[in-house]
């Protein structure tokens, strides 16, 4: 294609900002891997930096050798990542497939009363009392699970709207006269066709576990309870946070890069996101799209 | 007749039965709760529990409201909602026309997959990176203006900056989001006004006013709605993370849901944290509501409900 003298200076131009604005994005988690491999004293001296003077893998040597809160933080994270999705994928997709069928009677009632959860809501206080004292699940597991993320009504609408419009009717029809009950289609219909959307949501609902830090706020008071993303937080003001369950050198805080140890665990806690994003990057932009549509 | 009724809510039986997890998680993680909103109008105490503590009237919301705390709360949270509106949608806006006009698509991708990058980073770890360009001792910031012969600043205890720090912060976080949807919008214009208006030799600046930008509306007003009906919500990480929880900035951080969970921990806070969140709750279902009805005034189509 042969561009105008014009159309290829705007072409010139949009790249170069566009490239800043690229630059922008990424610089600040270059950063933080930067800090995480300067040598302590360096940071402590130098400060935060680019281009360090002294390189040191120590924070990361810390981590492997001695860390086993940061382990045991990052099982952790895995396990209820892992739970949390696969319980919510069940309860969204169970609860979505009947609200798409057109002639489900109280279908409207329902709907509504999925709907109307993202209207209004008790907030902070009554759902606190209800999860810490009266269900009791604090310093359990399933505190990181359970309140606020296990289900949202946002993305049953969303699921709810792909069945309706992307799986025929038809072919629940043709599937009752073959003689299959409504948990027969599920399993056999509905899961498999509705693949493309049970992916979206699962991604988004793995991210929001993976990055939660706010049930943790609330429900965690056990130093040996602590999620990746709790255990962050719990270090920026207080790196004891990390020593007080070091198995092999507690009470030698002197030995920790203390700094840029921080800087590793915050590293190592979004590594998983930097690994997936590059394959998974059209179902996140796809996901986003969707949400936009509304349900 | 009858038998048959009774045939066919056999048949849907199993059905009810798939709702009843869900339904019970919703009663318990929503409904519940929201009975439980009578806690602002009582003197809580943990040993009475919710419905047993004494009535204390409207007293929460007059301690809350005669502190100097509500005025703040509510003006950092409306206020910055409306600049995180603006910014991010003539950000998103701008940057959706230039990476839809990126001829390589291999520069194309790149730009739109760092941009949607920082959404997926917690926002613990943002300020962990904030942390390293603002820290008084050892921050990247205070070692340029040292360098630069200049004196290191306080960033934690002054609160000057914050506004734009904290607009710059959520910008670089959620600007990918809204970007992605206006690049959805307009890869889904159709080419030939473009090149009628080429023909015509509409300048490129032309082009964006009269093709582009009428024809993503019905998207900005989508995404209009949805942040003005939360405008008396904030991202609680952003603004708890991010200042570190900095006391001497809270008459720029302190927002409605900062608010309500420091009073939460604070001892006898409870009715005050609970009147506030009240208060958040109520008049941000209003501002939905009434918001989609403006909207359903004005073009039906692009109403949420």
């Amino acid at each position: 294609m042969v561009l105008s003298k014009g159309s290829r200076i705007y072409q010139i131009i949009i790249n170069i900002v566009l490239l800043l604005v690229t630059l922008f994005m990424i610089l600040p988690l270059v950063l933080l891997f930067m800090s995480s491999v300067t040598d302590e004293n360096t940071l402590i001296v130098n400060g935060y930096s680019f281009f360090p003077a002294k390189f040191s893998l120590d924070a990361y040597r810390y981590i492997m050798t001695n860390s086993a809160t940061v382990f045991r933080a990052y099982g952790i994270t895995i396990l209820v990542t892992a739970v949390g999705t696969t319980l919510s994928i069940i309860m969204v997709t169970l609860m979505a497939f009947p609200l798409s069928l057109r002639d489900l009677p109280g279908r409207n009632v329902l709907s509504f009363l999925v709907f109307f959860t993202m209207l209004f809501n008790g907030g902070l206080v009554p759902t606190y009392i209800l999860w810490s004292s009266t269900i009791g699940i604090k310093n359990t597991i399933w505190a990181y699970i359970l309140p606020n993320f296990l289900m949202s009504a946002f993305n049953v609408i969303l699921v709810r709207t792909y069945f309706q419009s992307s799986i025929p009717y038809d072919l629940y029809e043709a599937a009752k006269i073959d003689g299959a009950n409504y948990p027969t289609i599920y399993w056999r219909v509905v899961l498999p066709l509705g693949k493309p959307i049970i992916v979206t949501i699962g991604l988004f609902t793995g991210l929001t576990y993976w990055n939660d830090w706010t049930n943790g706020l609330y429900y965690i008071t056990s130093s040996s309870m602590l999620s990746i993303q709790s255990l962050l937080n719990k270090m920026i003001q207080d790196i004891q946070a990390l020593s007080a369950l070091s198995t092999a050198d507690s009470g030698s805080l002197m030995n920790i890069p203390q700094v840029s140890i921080r800087m590793a665990i915050a590293f190592v806690a979004i590594l998983p996101i930097l690994i997936i994003y590059p394959f998974l990057q059209k179902y996140f932009a796809s996901g986003i799209m969707l949400g936009a549509v509304k349900g | 007749m009858k038998s048959k009724t009774l045939a066919k809510l056999k048949d849907y039986l199993p059905l009810y039965l798939m709702m009843i997890p869900g339904l019970a998680y919703l009663i318990i993680n929503n409904y519940i709760p929201m009975f439980g909103i009578v806690v602002a109008f009582k003197k809580f105490n943990v040993v009475d529990g919710i419905y047993r503590s004494p009535w204390n009237g409207l007293k929460n919301f007059e301690y809350l409201f005669t502190s100097n705390d509500a005025g703040t709360i509510i003006r950092n949270t409306m206020l910055y909602n409306v600049a995180f509106i603006i910014v991010n949608n003539v950000v998103g806006i701008i940057l959706a026309i230039m990476i839809c006009d990126v001829l390589h698509d291999s520069l194309k991708k790149l730009y739109q997959s760092s941009i949607l990058l920082p959404f997926l980073v917690s926002i613990v770890v943002v300020s962990y990176i904030v942390f390293a360009l603002l820290s008084h001792e050892n921050g990247m910031f205070n070692a340029i203006l040292k360098a630069s012969g200049k004196d290191p600043a306080q960033w934690y205890n002054d609160t000057t900056w914050w506004p734009l720090i904290l607009i710059v912060v959520n910008c670089w976080k959620g600007v990918g989001y809204g970007t992605l949807i206006y690049i959805a919008a307009i890869a889904g214009i159709d080419n030939s006004f473009y090149e009628a208006a080429e023909l015509d030799g509409a300048s490129k600046l032309q082009q964006i006013t009269h093709i582009t930008l009428p024809c993503i509306v019905p998207s900005i007003i989508t995404l209009m709605i949805m942040s003005v009906g939360r405008i008396f919500y904030s991202d609680f990480g952003l603004f708890y993370q991010v200042p570190q929880n900095s006391g001497s900035l809270y008459s720029v951080t302190n927002t409605i849901d900062t608010y309500v969970y420091r009073a939460l921990i604070a001892s006898g806070g409870i009715g005050r944290s609970s009147a506030a969140g009240v208060l958040q709750s109520v008049v941000g279902f209003v501002l939905v509501v009434s918001v989609n009805a403006l909207v359903r005034k004005i073009s039906k189509e692009n109403a949420i409900f």
